[in-house]
């Protein structure tokens, strides 16, 4: 099905069969590999994409419902060779070990952000990485990433 | 130095931030096919009829393997037989012993072609008698998996003195006896494993999987199943998503990917599901064991006994029978005084996926034991459990101390250690904490853990390839493989102290086998005093080269070499690493061999003190404080290591209060999905206090000792100790669920009442 969306700020039309999920469009189709697939019952958060600004699990979604929307996937955050604040204070917080959780990780930090700016307590923010599995950091960092992630957002 | 011992910040983050890592999966190759495992439903059953008529005659099939078909390649190898019953597992059975155990492997031009013709594959099964437990393997009269061992316990493993054991017990002021059981659990990585082969005719295999180390999965697959010569096999891993132990090891697909390529003569990728994973990784723990302290009437220990039970799982996994035994049986009694020692432990076939080494393989297995009974006895004899390990820890002037079981404890400062966590931990302001929780009607407990590691044990070398472009830029290739611990980053910091040269002029190359074929990987918290062990040799040697380099080209017999410059003494004559690279192309080039006579590992330690609140209406727990001082010796990047203890203490966690393989009526796995099986989430887990007071190790050029595995063996004593005095002392086992913990809760309710 022919399908128009804007996918990291460029405007594309696609032929895309319609079973196709975006995760899977992402991946195989547009080399965005970037997005990551950890479970197969919608439960890791590693394919997370932000839908007009929405954090959504690209693995629940059908690629042709996107027509006329805008997404953005990890590839698409930094710009000018500059980490976006989200990414830059995941490093500066050693908030990612293997790496594998952490595109879904960061795209799951700047929903927290959108929601709360700069303001969320490192307990909103643990409760609210419910649906974001990460099995090497213990999680205390990917907090006090997002914490100042968020902060440094707001004040940008 | 300027670079060890800081912080430094990791130098993979950026393309992993940006999407730039490239996982096994990730890889896109020009007519690439898929293939897809068909695996039993069944835990115990002959496949008595196979039908791929239908399967192989749908659109877009490319082939179809079953058994017979690769009946001439050779099973996974299992490298530590302490059984003299082999239990090879083929890439694919005709007998399955497992949920999971592979039938056949389809290749497709498409993923959903290849599923779809998995599902047409007709299979007429006859069902065998499953077994689901040890319990039930060893029961009189169960029917052996293994026909030609007799009986499902394969093995017993034993070290020490039984007899001394036995008389110091009998003799004893007081015996502490307790049966542990260690429950089964998934390592989980995030990323599921994959797979992605080439052939070509005159290069050979190119396998692109995740692993632990390139060169040792590609001298198995090689030599013992694919038996061919292993120059004809490259292995590359790229990013890897988690491996936790796990993905040291070689899966049927990864050989049954490089045989279709062959046959095909075009790619082939398997990508796993989670299913696949909770089905066919190996798991770990999965024990039981009857553990016994003896102590005088001062609490000082008299003896350690403990007989445990295995779980090997369906076949003897690459390490599995050495989990309990030579890898972590050994550290049982931990770093106390204990005069007489034996640990016995019996290797037992279940109809399960086979268990092997995770996280720490064998030594949280041993800590847990150790320091559940440690507790037990002080609530026994009315110790607090600070003083009885303070009375049994060894002092720094009992140090080197052979344990009893073949290893000796070198360096250290254990009661420093345990005294500077119990300050941490704010121990003075328990009751009153306690006491404001009462208040709310919730019971509060704490436990403690005093751990050992042995980090790094078994292997005596370590390689590192290193390399000086004409910019001077340094390039060093490991044999070890990070598999998220950031070993580029600590590397990078080795290498610029040792060269003096800056950090961004180094990199730091892993996982290709046609890059460097030597190495032993990343397994028992071994990369840093190993692979770092390697590029300090590896440095030193080209500095030596390119001495030898600069002496003819400065017409100079002594040479100096200071921050990447070579120069001759006494004169104002120089020449730089890149200039010396760009004249002699490859001259300074070469490998570096870190070896050191016999097996030496390094004996991380520390204390974990956790407190945990548990609201009696509902069985909900949570970890309410939890305080950590360790032992690592000198830290190379303090950032680094503080985030391995973090995820450490994550996965102990999850252990201790969610995670829980189960398998069923039928050896039925009931626990095959995240919607089964819980991990923990970001609230369910503590605020980590972590110090350190580091002893230099004794054994490394750098004084490092091992810390990828301490959090993790430290947090689940340490967690079920305080949960088990927030229950009065009342003995639960783990995951202490919540209905565990309200039923539990009921009954001391009751009993009080009454």
């Amino acid at each position: 099905m022919q399908t128009r969306l804007t996918l990291n700020g460029t405007a594309r039309e696609l032929d895309i069969a319609p079973a196709t999920l975006l995760v899977d469009l992402l991946r195989d189709d547009l080399a965005l590999t970037g997005t990551h697939v950890g479970c197969d019952t919608s439960q890791c958060g590693a394919c997370n994409v932000l839908i007009d600004g929405v954090a959504v699990k690209s693995c629940t979604v059908l690629a042709v419902q996107l027509d006329g929307a805008e997404i953005t996937t990890i590839e698409g955050l930094a710009s000018d060779g500059a980490l976006h604040p989200m990414q830059a204070a995941f490093k500066e917080h050693h908030g990612l070990q293997c790496g594998f959780c952490t595109p879904g990780m960061v795209i799951a930090g700047l929903d927290i952000a959108r929601r709360h700016g700069g303001s969320a307590s490192r307990e909103t923010i643990a409760h609210e990485l419910e649906g974001n599995l990460c099995r090497c950091t213990g999680y205390q960092n990917i907090v006090s990433a997002i914490e100042a992630g968020s902060k440094a957002m707001q004040d940008a | 130095m300027k670079f060890g011992g800081h912080s430094v910040k990791r130098i993979e983050d950026e393309r992993l931030l940006t999407g730039q890592g490239r996982y096994t999966d990730d890889i896109q190759l020009p007519g690439m096919a898929y293939g897809v495992t068909l695996r039993s439903p069944y835990g115990h059953a002959r496949v008595a009829a196979i039908d791929t008529a239908a399967a192989r005659a749908m659109p877009g099939v490319l082939a179809v393997y079953t058994a017979a078909d690769v009946a001439s390649y050779g099973g996974i190898p299992c490298i530590v037989p302490l059984s003299k019953v082999p239990t090879p597992r083929p890439l694919l059975v005709d007998t399955v012993r497992f949920v999971g155990d592979g039938i056949a492997f389809v290749v497709a031009e498409t993923r959903e072609a290849a599923r779809a013709a998995a599902d047409a594959i007709e299979v007429d099964f006859d069902e065998l008698p499953a077994i689901a437990s040890i319990d039930e393997a060893i029961a009189d009269g169960a029917p052996p998996i293994w026909p030609e061992a007799g009986s499902n316990d394969l093995f017993l493993w034993s070290k020490g003195d039984a007899a001394a054991v036995d008389a110091a017990i009998a003799g004893a002021a007081h015996v502490t006896r307790l049966r542990i059981v260690q429950n089964r659990v998934a390592p989980t990585s995030m990323e599921v494993r994959a797979a992605v082969a080439e052939w070509d005719a005159d290069a050979g295999f190119t396998l692109h999987a995740g692993s632990q180390g390139v060169a040792g999965m590609r001298a198995q697959l090689a030599n013992a199943i694919l038996k061919i010569a292993p120059e004809q096999v490259r292995v590359v891993t790229g990013d890897v998503g988690g491996g936790f132990g796990m993905k040291s090891f070689v899966y049927a697909e990864y050989a049954l990917v490089m045989i279709a390529a062959r046959d095909l003569g075009r790619p082939v990728k398997w990508t796993g599901d989670r299913s696949d994973a909770f089905q066919t990784d190996t798991h770990g723990r999965a024990m039981v064991t009857d553990g016994t302290l003896a102590l005088d009437a001062d609490g000082k220990f008299l003896a350690l006994k403990a007989e445990t039970w295995s779980d090997l799982g369906a076949y003897q996994s690459t390490f599995g029978p050495a989990i309990q035994t030579m890898a972590g049986g050994t550290i049982i009694g931990g770093v106390y005084r204990i005069p007489a020692i034996h640990n016995a432990v019996h290797g037992v076939i279940t109809n399960t996926a086979p268990v092997d080494a995770y996280r720490g393989a064998g030594r949280p297995e041993s800590a847990y034991t150790m320091e559940r009974l440690v507790e037990a006895a002080a609530r026994e004899v009315g110790l607090p459990v600070d003083e009885i390990r303070r009375r049994n820890l060894l002092r720094p002037d009992e140090l080197p101390h052979a344990n009893g079981l073949g290893l000796t404890f070198d360096v250290g400062n254990y009661p420093a250690v345990l005294d500077k966590a119990v300050q941490q931990s704010d121990w003075a302001g328990f009751a009153a904490r306690k006491a404001e929780a009462a208040r709310r009607g919730r019971r509060y407990g704490r436990g403690l853990c005093y751990y050992v590691e042995i980090a790094g044990g078994g292997g005596t070398e370590e390689f590192a390839d290193i390399r000086v472009a004409a910019d001077g830029r340094v390039e060093a290739a490991v044999g070890t493989q990070s598999n998220g611990q950031g070993h580029e980053t600590a590397y990078s910091q080795v290498l610029a102290d040792k060269l003096g040269i800056d950090i961004e002029r180094i990199s730091i190359v892993q996982g290709d086998t046609v890059r460097l074929d030597q190495g032993h990987g990343t397994g028992g918290s071994r990369s840093l005093v190993w692979g770092g062990g390697a590029c300090l040799v590896a440095a030193d040697e080209l500095i030596e080269r390119g001495k030898a380099l600069a002496a003819t080209d400065l017409d100079a017999t002594d040479i100096d070499y200071e921050e990447g410059v070579f120069r001759a003494r006494g004169t104002n004559r120089s020449t730089s690493l890149a200039e010396l690279a760009a004249k002699h192309p490859q001259a300074l080039d070469g490998r570096g061999r870190y070896t050191i006579p016999k097996p030496s590992p390094s004996w991380p330690n520390g204390c974990h003190v956790a407190e945990v609140e548990l609201d009696p209406a509902t069985g909900m727990v949570k970890v309410a404080r939890y305080s950590i001082v360790d032992d690592f010796g000198v830290l190379m990047n303090p950032m680094l290591v503080e985030g391995q203890v973090h995820g450490g203490v994550a996965q102990g966690l999850g252990q201790v209060l969610l995670e829980n393989i189960v398998y069923g009526e039928g050896a039925q796995l009931l626990t095959g999905s995240f919607m089964d099986y819980g991990i923990p989430r970001a609230d369910d887990m503590p605020h980590i206090e972590f110090d350190t007071l580091g002893t230099p190790s004794p054994n490394n050029p750098l004084g490092a000792k091992g810390c990828g595995e301490a959090g993790t063996i430290g947090a689940m004593p340490s967690i079920m100790n305080a949960i088990i005095d927030a229950l009065d002392g009342t003995q639960i086992e783990m995951p202490a669920t919540p209905e565990k913990l309200w039923r539990v809760c009921r009954e001391l309710a009751v009993s009080r009442a009454a």
